[in-house]
């Protein structure tokens, strides 16, 4: 039994199919790519994952229930933490304060302890700040901690967004384009951050990214969506090889229009 | 340690009530000035709790006047037609206002920035309009006969209470979820956490506060009437955390003792600026939106540490420009 599986699903707004009969399974501890040309439909398959949107057609499953058309703090809750591709992070607070509240649902005082302030409070916080710079740690930025998200620099915001949906201890982890606006070196390093993540937490990844060099480096299969559809999900030297790929992101060999283009007049 | 804490804030409490009480014993704080003191700590709690749902949730509301005066009119009613005890016609206030800011907060919580504001501007008017209409309750005329059983003391008191609330909330789970909301309301459900539930939490919870606040008013001016609680009013309130900072808790006590006083200060210092203390209360408030339009505090809080911190900072400014002097 895989862990996700996302059948035929599809999802139409008014008279646009925007992703139409999309395939996916995931394994446990398994690391999945996911790319395709500006406007393919990767990240509303990944907000239909999350359950941003419900598919008008199709069923995920996840973990053996079936998830599409649950709230997504619901489906936080079973344990499947997605990352934003324009960051999302909360500003105005702290680098552990962002990542506590990702915790929060797993916090075992009520009001009245937060109010009255009884030792229970007290332990579980103390308890749970000591988790969290334990996370910061293993990503070097604990000592951070303090800092105001907002006034973090951009690579490190976004580790911090990564580190902010491991804190929900997820068994599935979606990245949305955790490279993007990052130079090469700190594309290497992601590479590395993201192998290590998968080794030290045990989690399955999904990966949405641009650049092909991280993705073929590291995933174990890749699935390629190019207007909605599925091209292909196979290893990624097979899929370089594919010629629909090659079509999808670099046009065809006869006139060298590329399907964009076609589109476009 | 955390009892140690704990005794720190209850005998530094207890020293600034017995300098209160020495004050008023030897006659420094006279009636006139007891008076504004009281409505100040009002003021107070007002802004409090009117910072939780603007300044942590980050739900602009505009009809904070309404859950007031349901404070004030349900306590008033609890004191005179069944006798109650104050302690017992605060809690009737405060529980009436929760749910009705329940029943109303449900669906117009789902509203998203300016529409949210709109619907509590009409709810505050629509409550007004409400108790001028209800003859039992004296419609315009007001309601009357309220007993005067609010004192300095109990004043006092209640606004450390309320700070303490107010505050322990804010520094728990519930209180970084309420900001996490402020500031990222997708990020805060991709993250696990309903927030629909936690707007509610702070809307809710301001609603019981400003009606507390709502009851002490109604029991110490002794007399109510529905044009208090109009749409003026929740402004007012408004400018208390504006001024103060948004989200800053004891941001919202300065402002609040600021914008109380400053009327009053007018007044005393000569007739004609009496006749101007509206036209000055606007222009301080211009000038201050110009030249620092976070609020006095911003977001920080005025902490001992942060005093300390900010000492030492001035110290070592005026240090270095010393060392710099003498080179020269």
């Amino acid at each position: 039994m895989s862990l996700l599986e996302a059948k035929n699903i599809t999802i139409r707004f008014g008279g646009l199919t925007a992703v139409s009969n999309f395939n996916l399974t995931i394994d446990d501890n398994e690391l999945v790519g996911l790319i395709g040309p500006n406007g393919a439909g990767k990240t509303t398959i990944f907000n239909m994952l999350t359950g941003v949107y419900k598919p008008t057609e199709g069923a995920i499953f996840f973990d053996g229930n079936r998830v599409d058309g649950l709230p997504t703090y619901e489906i936080n809750r079973r344990k499947m933490a997605r990352t934003f591709q324009n960051i999302r992070l909360f500003g105005d607070m702290t680098v552990v304060e962002n990542v506590l509240v990702s915790c929060n649902h797993a916090t075992k005082y009520n009001l009245f302890d937060a109010i009255l302030r009884t030792k229970k409070f007290y332990d579980e916080e103390a308890l749970l700040r000591e988790d969290a710079i334990k996370l910061l740690k293993i990503f070097g930025i604990d000592d951070k901690a303090d800092t105001l998200a907002k006034n973090l620099p951009y690579g490190e915001q976004r580790k911090l967004e990564i580190v902010r949906a491991l804190a929900s201890k997820p068994k599935l982890l979606l990245l949305d384009e955790p490279a993007a606006g990052m130079n090469p070196n700190e594309t290497a390093d992601l590479a590395l951050l993201i192998k290590k993540i998968r080794e030290e937490f045990k989690i399955a990844i999904l990966l949405i990214e641009h650049d092909m060099k991280l993705v073929m480096g590291i995933c174990d299969r890749v699935a390629v969506v190019s207007f909605g559809k599925t091209l292909v999900i196979d290893k990624p030297e097979v899929v370089t090889q594919n010629p629909k790929v090659i079509e999808a992101y670099l046009g065809t060999e006869n006139g060298g229009i590329t399907r964009e283009k076609k589109i476009r007049d | 340690m955390k009892i140690k804490k704990k005794l720190i804030i209850l005998i530094s409490v207890l020293i600034a009530y017995g300098l209160l009480q020495g004050l008023i014993a030897l006659g420094i704080v006279d009636n006139y000035f007891r008076r504004i003191l009281v409505s100040i700590g009002i003021n107070i709690i007002i802004a409090l709790s009117l910072n939780l749902i603007v300044g942590i949730t980050g739900q602009l509301s505009m009809g904070h006047a309404a859950f007031m005066s349901i404070g004030a009119y349900a306590s008033a009613v609890s004191s005179v037609a069944l006798h109650t005890p104050l302690v017992v016609s605060l809690l009737i206030g405060c529980i009436v206002s929760g749910i009705i800011a329940a029943i109303v907060g449900y669906p117009i919580l789902r509203l998203k920035g300016g529409y949210f504001s709109m619907c509590t501007l009409g709810f505050g008017e629509i409550v007004k309009v409400a108790f001028q209409n209800i003859d039992s309750l004296g419609g315009a005329r007001g309601y009357t006969g309220i007993p005067a059983s609010v004192n300095l003391t109990f004043v006092f008191f209640s606004v450390v209470i309320v700070f303490l609330i107010v505050t322990n909330l804010v520094n728990s789970s519930f209180g970084r979820t309420l900001r996490s909301v402020k500031d990222n309301e997708i990020a805060t459900e991709a993250m696990g956490n309903k927030a629909q539930n936690y707007k509610m939490l702070g809307f809710i919870t301001g609603s019981i506060i400003v009606a507390f606040a709502g009851g002490l008013y109604a029991h110490y001016i002794t007399y109510i009437e529905p044009a208090m609680f109009n749409y003026s009013k929740s402004t007012e309130f408004l400018t208390f955390i504006v001024l103060g900072g948004i989200g800053s808790n004891t941001g919202s006590i300065i402002g609040s003792t600021i914008l109380t006083l400053i009327p009053e200060v007018l007044r005393n210092i000569s007739s004609e600026l009496n006749e101007l203390r509206m036209f000055i209360y606007g222009v301080i408030i211009i000038i201050m939106m110009i030249f620092r339009p976070q609020g006095l505090l911003g977001t920080n809080e005025l902490t001992i540490a942060g005093i300390k911190r900010f000492i030492i900072k001035v110290k070592s400014r005026f240090a270095g420009k010393n060392k710099i002097q003498k080179e020269v």
